[in-house]
């Protein structure tokens, strides 16, 4: 008995800023930053957005898409993200309660940079496989931080996914997954700080590349597969240039890796940048086609997955939700001051 | 005083050596070194180490006497001086290790150079690097080591009529050499085009006139003349050094164009050896930025004073042209880890002169220079290799 996904949702806010845009005020060459990072421009929420707004959405799309699925069946819910708008509180519980799934259910929030959602992936489909509940649902949302005039403030983005994992009705079964997990300080916020810290280079090889590829190796090893094998091919995308390097250093090809790489759109979504890319392929695929994914969490870690998708995609309405390329190309576009609003830099009176 | 050669030399891998520590890096190389020299640890006498900065880098001081116990010499209780001098550090241990020879009282010793400067952020490690500046004058103002050296750039350029080109000459010139050499952090050729499009560091130079933050390290072995027959056939001698320096903080220089310090230092080195410029045919100078090195080819006297731009563009200091300048790459290419820099310039002359670095071998080079700088030129050390048969 294989788990898989059931359905997915995902989420991108409709604002956008231009690497451009942010770079003028700081007093740097933003297009030639964007081009060093592949990214043509970030998303931005707007005012009244948060990670419980966005989770909300991706988990309405996902259910929107398949009416089979009875919300008191969804027995767990996992948010997966850095940017909970509660230090105490659970974001998973409003989503629950949002979706009808509560309260004879469990919930709570997960995080691990931008590899919690796919943490509670594999947290529901071990779950779900045991019996204790029918399906459970992994969220991958962020409104993620990047100090002002720092590297990060031109890809640092905000989106979120939702998928139900259960073990009937699959669209997708999860064939193999694998996980790969060091203790390496690469990127790191303490409690009570606003922005993240970062080890500028030492985020690069021996974090990201390190795990991704040492977990894509142990994958293919499990699933005995090749990178021909797939049809798709999505890793965690901090910026446009890591995931097409790891990817093509894998053996994998643009054809394979185009349609999941949302990055160079809409930045990076952290706990939702894989989960996004898996949307926008599961919003094409066809029965039988397979996809190799692979996260990445600093601190560090990274979580594969091996799915083909099945016959039960056509069963999931995906019609009834917008697709990702759809909310992709929806882009209105923000100057830093309105940026600089939205986001909250702007320091406002209080009481 | 007696004459002092080196009979070994050894270097570890430059470049952002993430998975190897300070304590690695010097045993790595030290013992390359020694291996190289084919003597015992009971042969030594005492060991040197050059570091700049281990203190902020890695938190640890006491790093000659730590390197020794790791390299499994803690029972042999070797004396262990550790030396600083900024960037000239390793060349200063250098002279101190030969000093220590000439003077008879020991016969054989080590002199190692090391830097771990990937440990700490890239804003940190800047901080630390800015250090060896005048902290109360300059960096306290918040002049930082580019901009330093971006308004010597500036004024040669209006003094000199040396151009933008030309300054990125040196940095084409210099990977050309790293592709050639497999311990360089940057074995990939550039273009004039990739250095004049980079980002701006501090005007007018960029991202590729600037020298990057390295790990690595580099040792010799250094033995009286009259003994290094014992253990190789072809010992290379120091044949003079020349350590000089002059006013730490920029604005209080003579003259923005030339490094006091070098001139003086080179004309030290050139008398004790009694060789001149001309006698030169490989050098390894302190390119930390691009203008360094036309300072320097000019302050050695071995361009007139205005002419380094011009005589780098002219291809004059390119691999086997009249004076093969920085055929390791450089500080630019093969990495500037600071501490290990004045050791690893010389392991590149020892090794061109010994005719074994392949395909970057400056045929008939008989005399070889080093060029270390401390700062922007507070210190400068010359040091003069020749070939002992």
């Amino acid at each position: 008995m294989k788990a898989g996904i059931v359905s997915y949702g995902g989420y991108v806010p409709r604002y956008r800023i231009t690497p451009k845009e942010i770079g003028a005020v700081w007093g740097v060459d933003g297009e030639a930053m964007g081009r060093g990072l592949n990214i043509k421009c970030k998303s931005v929420p707007g005012p009244d957005e948060d990670v419980i707004t966005m989770s909300v959405e991706a988990a309405r799309d996902a259910l929107r898409k398949a009416p089979h699925i009875n919300p008191k069946d969804v027995g767990a819910i996992y948010v997966g993200s850095e940017s909970h708008p509660y230090a105490v509180k659970p974001t998973a519980t409003i989503v629950a309660e949002a979706i009808e799934a509560a309260p004879v259910m469990t919930a709570a929030d997960y995080e691990f940079a931008c590899k919690a959602g796919t943490a509670a992936i594999q947290t529901t489909m071990g779950l779900t496989l045991s019996d204790m509940y029918r399906y459970g649902m992994a969220i991958g949302a962020d409104t993620s931080q990047g100090a002002p005039s720092d590297a990060l403030e031109y890809s640092a983005s905000a989106g979120a996914a939702a998928f139900v994992v259960g073990k009937d009705h699959l669209m997708a079964t999860i064939d193999n997954t694998i996980s790969y997990t060091t203790d390496t300080p690469d990127f790191w916020r303490r409690e009570g700080q606003a922005y993240p810290s970062h080890g500028g280079r030492f985020t690069g090889e021996p974090a990201y590349f390190k795990h991704v590829i040492a977990c894509a190796n142990l994958l293919f090893k499990r699933a005995g597969t090749r990178p021909e094998d797939y049809d798709y091919a999505v890793f965690h995308q901090p910026n446009g240039k890591f995931p097409v390097r790891v990817g093509k250093m894998l053996g994998f090809n643009d054809k394979q890796m185009d349609t999941g790489l949302l990055v160079r759109e809409i930045g990076n979504t952290y706990s939702g940048a894989i989960m996004v890319g898996l949307c926008a392929i599961f919003d094409i695929a066809k029965p039988g086609q397979r996809i190799f994914a692979v996260g990445y969490g600093s601190g560090a870690g990274s979580d594969g997955f091996d799915f083909t998708i099945t016959g039960g995609i056509d069963e999931v309405d995906r019609k009834a939700g917008r697709t990702m390329r759809s909310m992709v190309e929806d882009a209105k576009f923000l100057d830093y001051a309105t940026y600089a609003k939205f986001r909250k830099k702007i320091r406002m009176k209080e009481g | 005083m007696r004459s002092v050669s080196v009979i070994g030399v050894g270097e570890t891998q430059f470049g952002e050596l993430w998975d190897k520590s300070f304590r690695e890096l010097g045993i790595e190389a030290g013992l390359r070194a020694i291996q190289d020299a084919k003597i015992a640890a009971e042969n030594l006498d005492a060991i040197y180490v050059g570091n700049m900065s281990a203190g902020k880098f890695i938190d640890q001081e006491h790093v000659a006497s730590l390197v020794a116990d790791y390299s499994g010499l803690a029972d042999q209780h070797l004396p262990t001086i550790r030396v600083e001098g900024g960037g000239a550090c390793g060349a200063i241990a250098i002279h101190q290790a030969a000093m220590s020879i000439a003077s008879g009282v020991h016969d054989i010793v080590i002199v190692g150079g090391a830097e771990k400067m990937t440990d700490v952020g890239d804003v940190e490690a800047n901080e630390i690097l800015s250090s060896t500046t005048d902290q109360e004058w300059e960096s306290v103002f918040g002049a930082t080591f580019a901009g330093l050296y971006a308004m010597m750039a500036r004024r040669h350029m209006f003094e000199h009529g040396t151009t933008r080109e030309q300054l990125a000459a040196v940095a084409v010139k210099n990977h050309k050499h790293g592709a050639l050499n497999p311990n360089a952090q940057f074995q990939k050729e550039i273009t004039m085009d990739m250095v004049l499009g980079a980002p701006r560091v501090a005007e007018p130079l960029g991202l590729f006139d600037c020298a990057p933050l390295s790990d690595g390290a580099g040792a010799l072995v250094l033995c009286a003349s009259d003994r290094a027959r014992k253990f190789t056939d072809t010992p290379i001698d120091l044949i003079g050094t020349g350590h000089a320096s002059d006013f730490i903080a920029v604005h209080d220089r003579r003259d923005l164009t030339t490094i006091d310090a070098t001139v003086i230092a080179g004309k030290r080195a050139f008398h004790a050896a009694r060789k001149t410029p001309n006698d030169v045919k490989v050098a390894e100078v302190h390119d930390n930025f691009t203008i360094s090195e036309v300072m320097a080819i000019e302050d050695l006297r071995f361009v007139p004073k205005g002419k380094g731009g011009f005589a780098t563009e002219d291809g004059e200091t390119a691999l086997n042209a009249r004076v093969s300048v920085n055929t390791s790459g450089g500080l630019k290419a093969r990495g500037y880890p600071v501490g290990a820099t004045g050791v690893a310039q010389a392991v590149e002359i020892v090794r061109q002169l010994r005719g074994e670095v392949g395909k970057r071998q400056v045929s008939g080079a008989e005399v070889g220079l080093t060029h270390t700088l401390g700062g922007t030129g507070g210190t400068a050390v010359v040091h003069l290799f020749a070939r002992g048969d």
